[in-house]
This record gives structure tokens, C-alpha cells and sequence, in this order.
């Protein structure tokens, strides 16, 4: 299996959409074959198509705010006192997380073929917000599926959600988290393929959405590398970027640009959610070796039983607690061209701790994981190597369960 | 000689009716309990479709979801639907099965040790939700070499040129699933418009046995007269659920449903 260079990783899957010849894919009722077609036809056509790209790039720039900052983290980093620790700061961007990007793509993608009602899944909300967002700009009805459990404690994106007009259609199946608002939103789109488009919230389902998802969030590191040789003159000689993984789109978009640099040069490290230090329970396939398995139309590594039933994950952090991973980053891992770790939902508290003591930075639970990697690691890191970590969220959303677990003096906001 | 399943249609074309298929999931409420179901029902129904229960099904409605979630949670495992096949198979008048379920399920076993367990159980067909043609020309053509129908999916949207291909493809059997909709919807179509979609196949594909699913209820099933077969799932499911919450037995019940269906079609 070979990373190929000059080629987007995006389009380096083969005809049935299998990256390294296995990963992802199609696995699909024969109702959504056709809306599959359509779509991967629409945007084969609109990536290359300047007229579109000028308009996503106006969206990208007026609407959501690009760039988004990238900052040092002075005191972080005299605290830690290895590496420059600096922070891109997606969390900037209109609506507070990276999740926007998707959003507006897919949006532009249904206006374009005519499409009146758009669909969403949402974890921590973060997907679901930005949909509604997006689909209220471009006058598009609304709906996210989300698991109940999901809805109890990320209550601030649901209100905004509500807010934005969208309905939001709570989940009460298996474990009544993202896996299942994923399933529920997928079951949706084949009762109703015909009138209605799907945003698959994501770097996951079927090739299709994985591919529209990473080449909408790579906007991350087209800016990032910009911002690099702005303040350094050119890509730095050591440079490593820490971004946390759960389905991985931002992840994947904080890395996209960077693909053909050795690794040696650019360093990628995805943090997965471990979940609890005393349960056995994580969401971190990567991480804990999990098995190839088909979830949501797509092979990819994937928690699961022998039978093959799709496990139950648990996670502190709502973002992340999905049992699969994005074909991308299995590929990107077996490639070898990636290195995956996880952070406990301690180590991510702990990390949000940390963060909030010396910087004016208020990492949602998702990035906090990150957080967590790229401090221990960069105390035995050289001083000219710059360590860049995703902050892809903001805490707003995670109060009550900061509160919860930190008590009231770390929720409350900058 | 004609396998089980082509049989069973041609028995119902003399008695000048369309096949009545049913689905039931494997182990709902028990292992033991969906045996008795399969013996019961086997008096009315032509061929017996046996759901392999998966938890993240993408394409199914809430009742075969809630059936799903039963037997997953009485514990049952790949390993049993096949000894249920088995022991359905010893009892008199058996009918032809086929197993339909989710590919990761066949993935985890092996496709090859999976379809050596279908010819050991006896069972005569498949049907993979998730694996469209032409994905799954590689598997379809090793079900062949096993005398094991595989049994191909059609849709509203299913285009010109994928129906010839998928046709051509296709076994003994065809199964067209008559609108847009998770499984246990609503009919939302006319019966008259399926029917003319269901001709638009039946004039490609004259000698492919063809069944209708997806809205079949007692109350529609009726009006698909014409239809090499029908396939009646969710309101079966359903019934299994309601006789479970008012303590009746659900193999009496499913039972005179299924009577009363394959009245309906004589």
C-alpha cells in the first residue's frame, strides 16, 4: 500500500472508491446508488470548476472568516520548555469549530442541483450547528439526527441548532450516540433521496462524502502553510501536527496540504479518545488495533465484536466518541504516512487545564485530547522544532460537563 | 434440475398465484421461539426469508430494528442462525430459505467458511443489503459455484443501464424494492405505478423470478397479484413485537397472519 505524491489523497482511491484497495468503498443499499452517482458526478465536475471555487472561496473568506489565527503559545511553552508550542485556531471560524466548512460545501453542492431539504448527523453538535448555519444562509430546510444521549449533554449547539430553524430529531436506538444518529440519517436519505440531500458530518460513509468532507476541511492547512512561511520564511525543518480523531475531518484538512513533505520534515499525529482510564470501553480503532470491518457504507478499522456487531465506544468528549474512523486515516496509517495515539478522558481534562491556566485558548474536550499529546511530547522536544496543535472547537459547548468534572471555576468562559 | 427456490415459484405460477415470502429475524425472540416460528409459518408460505440480525442496519425501519435488537440481546450469534436453518431444514415440509442480512456480518465469519455453513444448514439463497452490484460480482459469482441464489436488489432509482447490468448478473431471483423507504413504510406509491416499473424489469429480464418488497402488508398485498412473488417482513415483525407485549404467543399469531396473507393471494 503506497501514498502516492502530487495526488490528492482524496482522489487516490480506485473506481469502486477503496483506498490502498481496501479501505472505504460503497457498501450501500441499491436505493442510494443513484444519489451516490449524481453526487460524486456533481462534484468531480464542481472541484475543478473555478467559477464554483471562487464562490466557495468567497463563502469561505466573508462568511465564515479565513483565515483563522495562528498563534504562539509563549507562556505553554516556557511552562513546558522543549518545543515552540503554537496553536492554529480553528475554533475562529463562524460558528466555532471546522465543521463549518463541510457545512457550507454541502450546502452550495444541494443549491446547485436543486435540492430543497438537507440532512445531517451530529455528535457533539458541532456538525449539526453548522448545518443549520449553513443551510440558513442558503435557504435550505433542515434536519439533524442526533443522538438522545448527545442531546443531553451538548445542550448549547442543540438551542443554536433549534435556533437556526433546523429540526432536531433526537435518536433513542443502541448506544444513543453518533453512531446511531449517523445510521438514523442515513436510514432518512434512503426514504427520501429524491428531495433531499445528505452532509454527512465527516470524513466517513461512503467514498463520496468521505472525499467532498477532506477536500471542504483542508482549508485548514492551505491557510496553515501560509501562515508558516509567513512567519518562518518557509515550511519549518521539524514540524509536527497534533489534531485530535474521531470520524477526522479536521484532522485531515490540518494535514492535507502537508502530504508530500517526509515525514521526517512534517510529523502527523491523530489523537483518538481512549475514553475513561478504568473502562474498557474507547474510541480509539487506531490506537487499540481494531479489526476492518463495514460501518455506515465504508471498510475502515472499526470497534467491533467478533460477530461483527458494531461496539459500543465511550468517550468524554462527544466529538470523538465514534467507534469507526475515516478510510483516509487508514490509510494514512498503513501507509505509515500518519502516527495515531490516544489521551484518556483524564488526560484530556487534565490537558483543558493546563491550556486554560497559561493561555488566553479555550480547547473544547476534542482538541484537549490533542493538547494532551503534543505537551508531553514536546518536553523532549528540541526548541526549533514547532509543534502546531488543531484547537478545531471551543469549550462553550462542553460547561456542563466541565462543571461536572473540574467544578465551576474552569466553565466559565475567556 | 431446478434449485429449491426456482421450485417454489413455479409451484405457485401453477397454482396461478404469486409466491408468498416472509421475513423474520433470526433468534426473535428466541432461537427457540423463530424456529417454531419458521415450522408454523412454512404451512402458508412459499419461501422463507431469515434476517440476520445487525446493529447498525442502514436500511431498516423500526420494526425489523426492534426485532434486531431482540434476538441481539437474547445473545444470538451467526453460529445459531445457522443451527436454526439446520434444524428447520430436519422438519417436514421445509421450505427454501434465504439468509439476508448486512455484509460485515459474512465479512467477520469469511466469505468462504460463511457460504460453506449456508450448504451445510441447507440454506438456498442471500440477500446482502449493503453490497450493490457491481461490488459484489466477486461474491455473487461464489455463491453460484455453491448453488447459493444471490439474490440481486432493484430500486425506483435504480437507472436504465445499472438494471441491465444487474440483471444480467442476477441469479434465479430478483428482488425489487417498490419505493423509496427504509423497510415497514408506508406504501407511498400506487400499486399500478410498482407494477409498471416491475414490468419495465419483468420485459428485460422475462425468466428471472422477480419479487416485490418493501409496503406489502395485509392490507396492500392484494393489489401485486400479478407479481412472480411477494415479500411480507415488517408487518410480520410487528406482530411478533404486539404479541409479546399483550403475553399472546407470537408463533399463533404470525401463524394466522401468515394464513390469512396467502388467503389473500389465492
Amino acid at each position: 500500500m503506497r501514498l502516492k505524491k502530487r495526488i490528492p489523497v482524496i482522489d487516490q482511491g480506485d473506481k469502486l472508491g477503496f483506498w490502498g484497495g481496501k479501505f472505504g468503498g460503497n457498501f450501500v443499499p441499491e436505493t442510494l446508488k443513484k444519489p451516490i452517482e449524481d453526487l460524486e458526478f456533481q462534484f468531480n465536475k464542481l472541484k475543478n470548476d473555478k467559477s464554483f471555487i471562487r464562490e466557495r472561496d468567497k463563502y469561505f473568506k466573508n462568511w465564515i472568516g479565513t483565515p483563522t489565527r495562528f498563534i504562539k503559545l509563549s507562556n505553554l511553552t516556557k511552562h513546558i520548555g522543549g518545543a515552540q508550542i503554537w496553536s492554529k485556531v480553528v475554533s475562529d471560524a463562524n460558528g466555532g469549530a471546522h465543521k463549518i466548512y463541510n457545512a457550507t460545501v454541502h450546502c452550495l453542492l444541494a443549491k446547485r442541483s436543486g435540492k430543497k431539504v438537507i440532512i445531517g448527523d451530529t455528535g457533539a453538535g458541532y456538525a449539526g450547528k453548522m448545518l443549520s448555519m449553513a443551510a440558513k444562509k442558503f435557504g435550505l430546510k433542515c434536519k439533524i439526527f442526533m443522538g438522545a444521549k448527545d442531546i443531553e449533554r451538548q445542550q448549547p449547539n442543540v438551542r443554536a441548532m433549534k435556533k437556526n430553524g433546523a429540526d432536531v430529531i433526537p435518536v433513542y436506538t443502541g448506544s444513543k450516540t453518533l453512531v446511531d444518529a449517523v445510521s438514523e440519517c442515513m436510514r432518512y436519505w434512503v426514504a427520501n433521496c429524491d428531495t433531499t440531500a445528505m452532509c454527512v458530518g465527516s470524513t466517513v460513509g461512503p467514498a463520496i462524502f468521505v472525499r467532498i468532507c477532506g477536500w471542504s476541511t483542508s482549508q485548514i492547512s492551505r491557510e496553515l502553510k501560509a501562515q508558516l512561511i509567513e512567519q518562518f520564511g518557509s515550511v519549518p525543518k521539524k514540524l509536527k501536527l497534533y489534531n485530535c480523531v474521531g470520524g477526522g475531518s479536521s484532522s485531515f484538512g490540518f494535514w492535507n496540504e502537508f502530504m508530500d513533505y517526509s515525514k521526517k520534515q512534517v510529523e502527523f499525529i491523530g489523537v483518538e479518545a481512549g475514553g475513561p482510564t478504568k473502562s474498557k470501553k474507547h474510541a480509539a480503532p487506531l490506537t487499540y488495533g481494531s479489526k476492518i470491518g463495514i460501518l455506515h457504507g465504508a471498510a475502515q478499522y472499526v470497534n467491533q465484536n467478533s460477530e461483527g456487531q458494531i461496539e459500543e465506544t465511550e468517550s468524554i468528549s462527544a466529538g470523538l466518541d465514534y467507534p469507526g474512523i475515516s478510510p483516509l486515516h487508514c490509510f494514512l496509517k498503513d501507509t505509515k504516512r500518519a502516527r495515531y495515539t490516544a489521551a484518556s478522558d483524564e488526560e484530556a481534562l487534565k490537558a483543558y487545564q493546563i491550556v486554560t491556566k497559561y493561555e488566553n485558548l479555550r480547547p473544547s474536550l476534542e482538541p484537549s485530547h490533542a493538547f494532551s499529546v503534543a505537551i508531553k511530547e514536546a518536553k523532549k522536544l528540541s526548541k526549533d522544532t514547532i509543534v502546531v496543535i488543531n484547537s478545531c472547537g471551543d469549550a462553550y459547548k462542553d460547561k456542563k460537563i466541565l462543571e461536572k468534572k473540574l467544578g465551576k471555576k474552569y466553565a466559565k468562559s475567556n | 434440475m431446478l434449485n429449491p427456490i426456482s421450485l417454489a415459484f413455479k409451484k405457485s405460477k401453477k397454482e396461478n398465484r404469486p409466491a408468498l415470502l416472509t421475513y423474520t429475524v433470526a433468534g426473535d425472540s428466541s432461537k427457540k421461539q423463530s424456529l417454531e416460528i419458521l415450522k408454523s409459518i412454512s404451512k402458508y408460505a412459499d419461501i422463507l426469508e431469515v434476517g440476520v440480525p445487525h446493529n447498525t442496519p442502514v436500511a431498516d425501519g423500526g420494526q425489523i430494528q426492534t426485532s434486531s435488537y431482540r434476538a441481539i440481546k437474547n445473545g444470538i450469534l451467526m453460529t445459531d442462525v445457522f443451527k436454526i436453518v439446520k434444524n428447520y431444514k430436519k422438519s417436514k415440509n421445509s421450505k427454501p430459505i434465504i439468509l439476508m442480512g448486512y455484509y460485515n456480518m459474512i465479512y467477520q465469519f469469511g466469505e468462504n467458511k460463511y457460504l460453506k455453513e449456508c450448504k451445510k444448514s441447507g440454506v438456498n439463497g442471500l440477500i446482502v443489503v449493503d453490497l450493490p452490484w457491481p461490488e459484489n460480482r466477486i461474491f455473487s459469482k461464489k455463491c453460484k459455484k455453491n448453488s447459493i441464489n444471490f439474490i440481486q436488489l432493484l430500486s425506483p432509482t435504480t437507472s436504465y443501464k445499472r438494471l441491465k447490468g444487474i440483471t444480467k448478473d442476477s441469479h434465479d431471483m430478483i428482488y425489487y424494492i417498490s419505493m423509496l423507504s427504509t423497510t415497514g413504510g408506508k406504501l407511498k406509491v400506487s400499486p399500478n405505478k410498482i407494477l409498471q416499473n416491475y414490468n419495465k424489469i419483468k420485459n428485460i429480464s422475462p425468466k428471472k423470478n422477480c419479487v416485490i418488497g418493501f409496503g406489502i402488508t395485509e392490507k396492500t398485498i392484494s393489489k401485486f397479484k400479478s407479481a412472480d412473488g411477494l415479500v411480507v417482513g415488517s408487518q410480520i415483525c410487528k406482530e411478533i413485537t404486539r404479541s409479546l407485549n399483550n403475553r399472546q404467543n407470537p408463533v399463533i399469531n404470525v401463524s394466522k397472519m401468515v394464513n390469512k396473507l396467502k388467503k389473500k393471494l389465492s
